[in-house]
């Protein structure tokens, strides 16, 4: 593919079937990551599990409830996997306690944000391929959901400022080649799009 | 890593306390985001001119961090947040 480039509404790119059909995948993926935080979505106030805890004494549906105390109180500390842990990342260096207020308040609004990023390109690029059309801002919400994907396929393949050695040093028989590959297409395909939306 | 900025000298008053330290958004260098994509975001979330988002993106890259906003501390909660939806590594603190 040739990657992005700037036209008179916006930006334009054209994918082969298979790669639309491994981008489509991989951004499916993050939306599922960030999706809502299972522990919130279960009541955090219960330790043992609320799935048994009987008779809630306020009536209504369970899903807007959860919906409800996810909104008014998210979880204040940081994920455990490291590829949300950094999707989802502490607003404070030193100050734990500053750090999960801020998490409190605003980690399900940057989760829900990152999974609309993730539908809009969905819903922008077609699982045959082919031409992708976007406004400019379209282009910078892919910009926002392609990045999302590289930080996560960066966080579990341990890619480091020098990437180009660590591709460099993979044996073409090594099982982590075809995924620093893909990265390396992320990167290209990232780069193109934030050049054609300047 | 964690080289400070270049900061303007200011006279000694004794006040100079955390507490009297303005409150700053911080960015953090990181292996994946793209120099070009840094710069791009802080152009536009901040509507810093190109030369100045990319000196701010050079700082990042080269001493490891760069202070890219101060105000009040709900303002640069504010900024973190947006940042944090871009995918950048940003922090809320005070210039030391």
């Amino acid at each position: 593919m040739a990657g992005f480039r700037s036209t008179s509404g916006g930006v334009s790119a054209r994918f082969s079937a298979a790669e639309a059909q491994l981008l489509r995948d991989l951004v499916a993926q993050i939306a599922e990551l960030v999706g809502p935080d299972p522990a919130a979505a279960a009541g955090a106030e219960g330790p043992g599990g609320a799935g048994e805890t009987p008779g809630t004494q306020a009536p209504g549906s369970p899903d807007d409830l959860a919906g409800m105390l996810g909104a008014l109180d998210g979880p204040a500390s940081p994920p455990d996997d490291p590829v949300l842990a950094r999707l989802l990342p502490d607003a404070y260096r030193d100050d734990p306690e500053a750090a999960g207020d801020f998490r409190r308040y605003t980690e399900e609004g940057l989760r829900s944000e990152k999974a609309e990023a993730a539908r809009q390109v969905l819903g922008t690029l077609p699982e045959r391929g082919g031409r992708v059309r976007l406004s400019e801002e379209q282009g910078q919400v892919w910009a926002r959901s392609l990045n999302d994907v590289r930080l996560a396929l960066g966080v579990r393949l341990g890619i480091t400022e020098d990437f180009e050695d660590q591709l460099a040093g993979i044996g073409a028989d090594d099982p982590r080649q075809p995924y620093f590959r893909l990265y390396d297409w992320l990167t290209y395909l990232q780069e193109s799009l934030v050049r054609a939306l300047w | 890593m964690s080289v400070a900025p270049v900061e303007i000298e200011r006279p000694e008053t004794g006040q100079d306390t955390v507490a009297d330290s303005p409150w700053v958004t911080i960015v953090w260098n990181d292996p994946v985001n793209l120099m070009s994509y840094v710069t791009y975001v802080f152009q536009r979330v901040f509507g810093y001119p190109r030369r100045k988002a990319e000196r701010l993106m050079l700082d990042v890259h080269h001493k490891g961090r760069a202070v890219v906003s101060s105000g009040t501390r709900e303002s640069m909660e504010r900024d973190a947040q947006v940042l944090h939806g871009y995918g950048l590594w940003a922090t809320v603190g005070h210039d030391r």
